[in-house]
């Protein structure tokens, strides 16, 4: 088909007039909206982290972080029942435990990243939690919102909504949680009075220290860490995760799995 | 209609009372369930879902196989299936109250059950699953009830339940699939996270379904005056025949994939089921016995003559129902959690009182089958006389 | 004497005289009996008792230790007799699920909105406070399975 000057620049005319056109028709639809787009968007509000630096934990502190959040959050320990004649079972104790952090072995915390060569990381004791993702798999199942994300990026639980379907459990990647699968209350030898126990039939994990946060204050493993630990806000530039982690770099948990973890880890 | 489940033959009283038996011992263990709390079964913090939760998996595809008796006779006028679509509706329903009931007997907290509805998430598989399971129920309580009691009248069923019938076709396979999607979409376990998971749901459900579904025919015709039919339950064997060949299929595609690509932690799950992982392997003769025999018994199905014979189709169709009950009841379960997300080996065994109220919520389950296909076939014969 | 009744097949004609009679008497009055005592069974061991009603208590250290104006709850005491679990259901909305963990009671004065940490410490005599009603009308709120009563310890501390 041949297209003579004329022809064509009557066409070029046209096609740029309703390109234009559209373009201004979306302007007064929806003003703003195509610039919004293209521009970062710049994260608001706080947004809570946690970073690990393993160069800097040894294995007591790490008990001693672990025994902290479970004493002020009276989770129950199977090895130490108020009563000492009810005894559990090892069987039971690997079923029924509960814990909201713990320390592990590098190549349970990061199944898939075992280098053989390297011998630094073998017997470094990881401090393993709840991650609380920003795009957490636990959230999106759970059919009641018990488990919820809020906007500072605490990933928390309603205790009093909690049905004990344990879907949440099923989909975390990283087995944060646990469920109280009997009466805690036999097994919380010194209980804390500020804060509740959990009934069974409920999931409990670690909240990042909700009730402490919200005063200002560290979560209990961070001030018990000797500096290991740090928490703080990565959406403020001077903060120190914010400085550590640009400084260093850190891995996270099962990262490819896209649940954005929020606690970094320093090796 | 329903005064025909209060008499009957001295065995009917005996099966309504061995099956109140059941249900009574069950009762009582589950009480004791809600007062000591779910640590009277085998879960734990590792495997958290369990012999419940298989139940009600496998069962979930019992009841969707209903569809395969009224989708050729609604939608493709295939005459003979007009005997039984009773037969397969009553079934669905048996096998959706169950799962409904083994659903509740996990709970953690029961006594907030309502909370899925006073505050409903979308987001969330399980929601879904709630309001399927429920809303298949319904239907075919009121397709059955509403069909069988026109049929004992002599007259066509009312309108209305016309709609209601072609709502239930599409119906089944969803509630399989909303049930496969609440494994398939969880990022961190491998053996779940696979696109055929609702493909495999539906291909056993549809052999394990029709299977029961010929076992049951061939009772009904034993001890009662009706007879299913000769054609019925040969179309019906065609059905297992096909499904269960699609389901061994599906198996070896899983295979495949997970041991051609040699990504480890797909492989550890099938590695735990089938060799055993860290010196634990106590479900490994069970998995080989559901794939081998779930192999055999289709191949053996594919021969006319095996399925002609009624006797060796009986003994076909249980092999059937068992080998897929368990690839897909503690297989499914055990294959998920097994090794935990952090690679250690937990393994998984239901205690007694775990099994014991499964048995009676089978007993409850089998109440309803009993009573309905009571009425059922009382009409039946009463429509004969 | 002939009744002109009108039967189900639209025809006039007598009635039949049939012999009225109960059949199954013996269970039917029988069950009615024992479905009688069952439903009496709540009233009848304590006919004639009269139950004293509860006198909830104030009396804790806590409480003497405020002074004047302060010597007040969260809300007056009627509209508390009556709503404190509506209070305690916002509260829980207010501090699990929107972070408020400060809430603006009676005189402006500012609480930390805690069942455990807030009212029970100034109610830490939960069995002469909570249970006095709460018995009375036989009402068992299930907040005591998970949060902590503080009773023993607080009165512990009294007593020292």
């Amino acid at each position: 088909m041949s297209i003579d000057r004329r022809e064509f620049i009557r066409i070029a005319g046209l096609t740029t007039f309703f390109g234009l056109g559209g373009k201004a028709a979306f302007e007064l639809l929806t003003p703003g909206q195509l610039e919004a787009k293209m521009a970062q968007e710049a994260p608001k509000g706080t947004r809570w982290a946690m970073v690990v630096d393993m160069t800097k934990l040894d294995a007591d502190t790490a008990k001693k972080c672990v025994a902290a959040c479970h004493r002020i959050h009276n989770v129950p320990d199977l090895n130490n029942p108020v009563n000492p004649k009810e005894k559990v079972d090892p069987e039971d104790k690997v079923r029924w435990e509960i814990k909201w952090i713990w320390a592990d072995h590098f190549h349970n915390a990061f199944p898939g990243f075992e280098q053989p060569y390297q011998q630094k990381l073998d017997h470094l004791p990881f401090l393993l939690l709840c991650n609380h993702c920003e795009n957490p798999p636990c959230v999106r199942v759970c059919p009641t919102k018990a488990t919820f994300r809020r906007e500072d990026g605490i990933v928390m639980m309603d205790m009093h909504r909690c049905i004990g379907c344990r879907y949440c459990m099923a989909g975390c990647p990283f087995g944060a949680r646990s469920f109280n699968w009997q009466d805690p209350r036999p097994f919380v030898k010194e209980v804390f009075p500020d804060y509740p126990t959990r009934e069974k039939g409920v999931v409990e994990k670690c909240t990042f220290c909700v009730e402490r946060v919200e005063k200002g204050l560290m979560p209990a493993c961070v001030l018990e860490s000797k500096g290991a630990l740090l928490f703080g806000d990565l959406n403020s530039p001077k903060s120190n995760v914010r400085q550590v982690l640009q400084q260093s770099y850190s891995i996270r948990r099962k990262p490819h799995l896209g649940t954005n973890p929020q606690v970094y880890y320093i090796v | 209609m329903l005064e025909n489940a209060f008499t009957g033959s001295k065995r009917y009283y005996l099966l309504l009372a061995v099956l109140g038996g059941m249900i009574a011992v069950g009762f009582v263990v589950y009480l004791y369930q809600l007062s000591f709390g779910l640590g009277i079964t085998g879960l734990g913090r590792d495997v958290s879902w369990g012999f419940y939760i298989a139940q009600l998996t496998y069962l979930v595809g019992v009841a969707a196989s209903g569809v395969m008796v009224v989708l050729p006779y609604y939608l493709h006028n295939y005459k003979a299936f007009g005997r039984i679509t009773i037969l397969g509706e009553f079934l669905a329903v048996a096998a959706v109250t169950m799962c409904l009931l083994f659903v509740i007997v996990d709970l953690g907290r029961p006594d907030r059950m309502l909370n899925i509805i006073k505050y409903p998430t979308p987001n969330s598989v399980l929601f879904w699953d709630m309001i399927v399971l429920n809303t298949y129920l319904i239907l075919n309580i009121v397709i059955g009830w509403v069909v069988l009691e026109s049929e004992r009248n002599q007259v066509a069923p009312p309108k209305w339940v016309k709609p209601l019938i072609y709502l239930s076709i599409p119906w089944a396979p969803s509630i399989h699939t909303v049930t496969a999607f609440l494994y398939s979409g969880l990022p961190g376990r491998g053996y779940w996270l696979t696109a055929v998971m609702a493909p495999r749901f539906l291909s056993s459900a549809f052999a394990a379904g029709p299977s029961i579904l010929i076992l049951l025919a061939l009772l009904v015709r034993k001890f009662t005056k009706f007879d299913p039919g000769k054609e019925q339950i040969q179309t019906l064997a065609k059905i297992v025949t096909y499904a269960i060949l699609i389901n061994v299929f599906f198996f070896f595609c899983e295979v495949f994939t997970v041991f051609y690509s040699q990504i480890p932690d797909h492989m550890l799950h099938f590695k735990y089921l089938f060799v055993g992982l860290d010196g634990k392997g106590q479900l490994v003769p069970i998995m080989w016995f559901s794939i081998v025999g779930m192999t055999i018994t289709a191949l053996l199905l594919v021969r006319p003559e095996n399925r002609a014979n009624e006797k060796t189709l009986a003994i076909l169709c249980g092999m059937v129902v068992l080998t897929t009950y368990l690839d897909k009841g503690l297989g499914l379960m055990t294959g998920g959690f097994v090794p935990n997300p952090l690679e250690r080996v937990v393994e998984y065994w239901p205690t007694i009182p775990e099994a014991l109220i499964t048995m009676g919520v089978y007993g409850i389950g089998l109440l309803i089958l009993t009573v309905l296909y009571k009425v059922a076939v009382s009409v039946k014969e009463e429509i004969k006389s | 004497m002939k009744k002109d009744v009108k039967n189900e097949f639209g025809v006039f004609g007598e009635r039949p005289r049939v012999e009225k009679k109960l059949f199954h008497a013996k269970y039917i009055f029988g069950g009615l009996a024992v479905f009688l005592v069952l439903l009496l069974l709540p009233v009848l061991p304590n006919l004639g008792k009269a139950v004293p009603p509860p006198q909830p208590s104030l009396d804790t250290a806590a409480i003497q230790k405020l002074k004047g104006k302060d010597k007040q709850c969260v809300a007056d005491t009627v509209w508390m007799r009556s709503y404190h679990m509506q209070l305690l259901g916002d509260w829980r909305e207010a501090v699990v699920r929107d972070g408020k963990r400060e809430v603006v009671g009676l005189g402006g004065k500012k609480f930390n909105p805690s069942l455990s940490n807030t009212c029970m410490e100034c109610h830490s005599n939960k069995s002469q406070f909570c249970d006095q009603c709460h018995n009375y009308v036989a009402v068992t709120p299930n907040c005591w399975g998970c949060h902590l009563e503080k009773e023993k310890k607080v009165t512990k501390a009294e007593a020292k």
